[in-house]
């Protein structure tokens, strides 16, 4: 199938300023390459630090103002450009983020989830949004700091599928929930994959990935080291990247000792 | 409600403190100035012509004589109960003279204070949105310049411009001199050249303040995921939203910097307002109207940093249902 993303060879560096003005350039993403299908949910993992969540800033063109993106980025079958980004974010393309700082502390949740929009539509759809996450209306009227933080989760996935995308991706959408939860907010995602969306899932975490993904992309410094499916990753088949295998050993199932 | 309560009693108490602390301050500073208040008042021709009664009376009158304890033990015997006394120069009720120039004074200062709240927030809005850009760096060079200029030169060089060398503005006092009952554009044209002094001044101050905390919530997770859902009018509806609560600290605490400002522009500007009473007092050594002033001023910068002590409470929702659910 045509993958709704496609990413080639995606580099990522910034520009530091080092002791007095010697102009240093520092990269974090070099020749990282992936492809999302609709329908699927792509697992990226990678160690913290890895440049995981400059892949997702660099696919919505969000990326700090010193930082240089160069490569490929294809959505749909032609080349997101930043116009072209600009247009698609929030519409087809949705950012779930890691927690509940994405919020404003400000702003009352409702008018975050509905981008301050308040035709009786939008009111109807957030309410709807909301309810299919197990949130009352009441959820509406709560300021962020009042979310506990499995439903600052579910009120930034609710943020995501306002607008029905095509393509979502959850930037480690899981820490410091449970494995009970954790295993709630996968079960979104794999439900939003099988009404069609491509799902981008960046984890550090392994044992998730391996639970709810299609396919596995393992990120090592800043590259793509192998891409698998988890019954390819379990079975140690196809692993070409020594960094790959030795995960896989250290997976505790596999005597890590 | 008992956690307002609370609140309350709690900031009254400090009031009652803080006004003790800094009349006794200002009493024990004049007490050790230099200055003899029979010298400075009468004039060493006056007191060498004078029979040593006079001069004992005149002693009594200045308060020379009283043990420095005992002066102001009972000046705030009085205080307490009300009656600031009456000034030894103006020879009028303290409160009288206080009040009169209080009310000259609030022209200025209400102009300045909105003068320069407006400014600073928005061009520290300007500046903090374009960072790094040239608006930025005009605004922050200019806002360093000015910080960094005393407010005296600075009305000195308006007056330069705006009064002597294109005569559109008057050269200071707070009404037409001698034209009797003020209009009150009148009043608003003479306020004008001081009031700019210390707006531009405060303005500043503020400006750099707010740029600070717009780079702050633009590098924020809430600002990040605002663009990543492509929301439009981030500036006024997030930026805006979360620099209020500092811009209104800020605009509250600046009351304690135009009061002390307005000492010396009133002095360059001949402005008859409680900033120039306040230094004929101190200069005059006229004691009970020096800590009459001193203790309403204070007053009333421990009023602003108060009241936006109580907004931050009303507008930050964190404040506002956390303070509800206790």
């Amino acid at each position: 199938m045509e993958p709704i993303l496609s990413v080639e060879d995606l580099s990522v560096s910034f520009a530091r300023y080092d002791r007095g003005l010697s102009r240093r350039s520092l990269s974090a993403l070099r020749g990282l390459s992936l492809a999302v299908e609709p329908g699927q949910v792509l697992a990226v993992v990678g160690e913290s630090g890895a440049g995981k969540s400059l892949l997702a800033h660099a696919i919505l063109h969000i990326l700090p103002r010193n930082a240089q993106a160069s490569g490929t980025i294809r959505y749909g079958g032609a080349s997101l450009t930043r116009e072209r980004a600009e247009v698609l974010r929030g519409r087809e393309v949705a950012l779930i983020p890691q927690g509940v700082t994405f919020l404003d502390p400000m702003m009352k949740v409702g008018s975050q989830i509905r981008r301050g929009e308040n035709s009786p539509d939008a009111r109807a759809r957030c309410r709807q949004v909301l309810e299919r996450y197990g949130l009352g209306p009441e959820t509406e009227e709560l300021y962020p700091f009042q979310l506990s933080g499995g439903m600052a989760r579910r009120v930034l996935i609710a943020c995501a599928v306002m607008e029905s995308p095509r393509l979502i991706i959850a930037d480690e959408p899981t820490p410091g929930l449970d494995a009970k939860a954790a295993g709630r907010v996968l079960g979104h995602f794999r439900e939003l994959a099988e009404q069609g969306a491509g799902v981008l899932f960046i984890t550090h975490d392994l044992t998730l990935a391996l639970s709810v993904a299609d396919r596995i992309t393992v990120l090592y410094d800043g590259q793509t080291a192998d891409t698998v499916s988890p019954s390819q990753f379990r079975a140690g088949t196809g692993l070409t990247h020594p960094y790959t295998r030795a995960l896989r050993q250290a997976m505790p199932e596999n005597d890590f000792l | 409600m008992s956690h307002r309560l609370q609140f309350t009693a709690k900031k009254l108490v400090r009031m009652a403190l803080l006004l003790l602390g800094v009349s006794l301050t200002a009493f024990l500073l004049m007490n050790a100035s230099p200055l003899d208040p029979l010298q400075t008042n009468v004039g060493q021709a006056a007191l060498g012509s004078m029979s040593p009664e006079q001069i004992a009376k005149l002693e009594e009158y200045w308060g020379a004589d009283t043990p420095a304890a005992e002066r102001y033990l009972s000046w705030l015997g009085s205080a307490l109960r009300g009656d600031l006394g009456v000034s030894l120069l103006y020879r009028r009720p303290v409160l009288e003279v206080i009040g009169q120039r209080l009310s000259t004074s609030l022209w200025l200062l209400a102009c300045a204070w909105v003068l320069s709240g407006a400014l600073g927030l928005g061009l520290g809005l300007l500046a903090g949105a374009n960072r790094g850009r040239w608006p930025d760096r005009l605004v922050r060079g200019c806002c360093l310049t000015v910080s960094s200029t005393p407010a005296f030169w600075l009305g000195l060089l308006l007056l330069i411009v705006f009064a002597v060398w294109l005569k559109i503005l008057p050269i200071g006092m707070a009404v037409p001199i001698g034209g009797g009952q003020a209009t009150l554009l009148e009043r608003l044209r003479h306020a004008l050249l001081p009031g700019l002094t210390l707006s531009i001044t405060g303005a500043a101050n503020i400006a750099l303040h707010t740029r600070e905390k717009v780079v702050d919530v633009l590098d924020s997770d809430y600002i990040l995921f605002a663009r990543a859902r492509g929301e439009r009018h981030i500036l006024r509806r997030h930026v805006l939203r979360n620099v209020a609560l500092p811009a209104v600290t800020l605009q509250f605490a600046s009351i304690g910097e135009l009061i002390g400002g307005s000492v010396l522009v009133e002095q360059v500007f001949s402005y008859p307002g409680l900033g120039q009473a306040a230094v004929s007092a101190g200069l005059g050594s006229d004691m009970p109207l020096l800590l009459g002033i001193t203790v309403v001023t204070a007053a009333l910068v421990f009023g602003g940093s108060l009241t936006a002590d109580l907004l931050y409470g009303a507008i930050d929702p964190r404040i506002r249902k956390g303070a509800a659910a206790q």
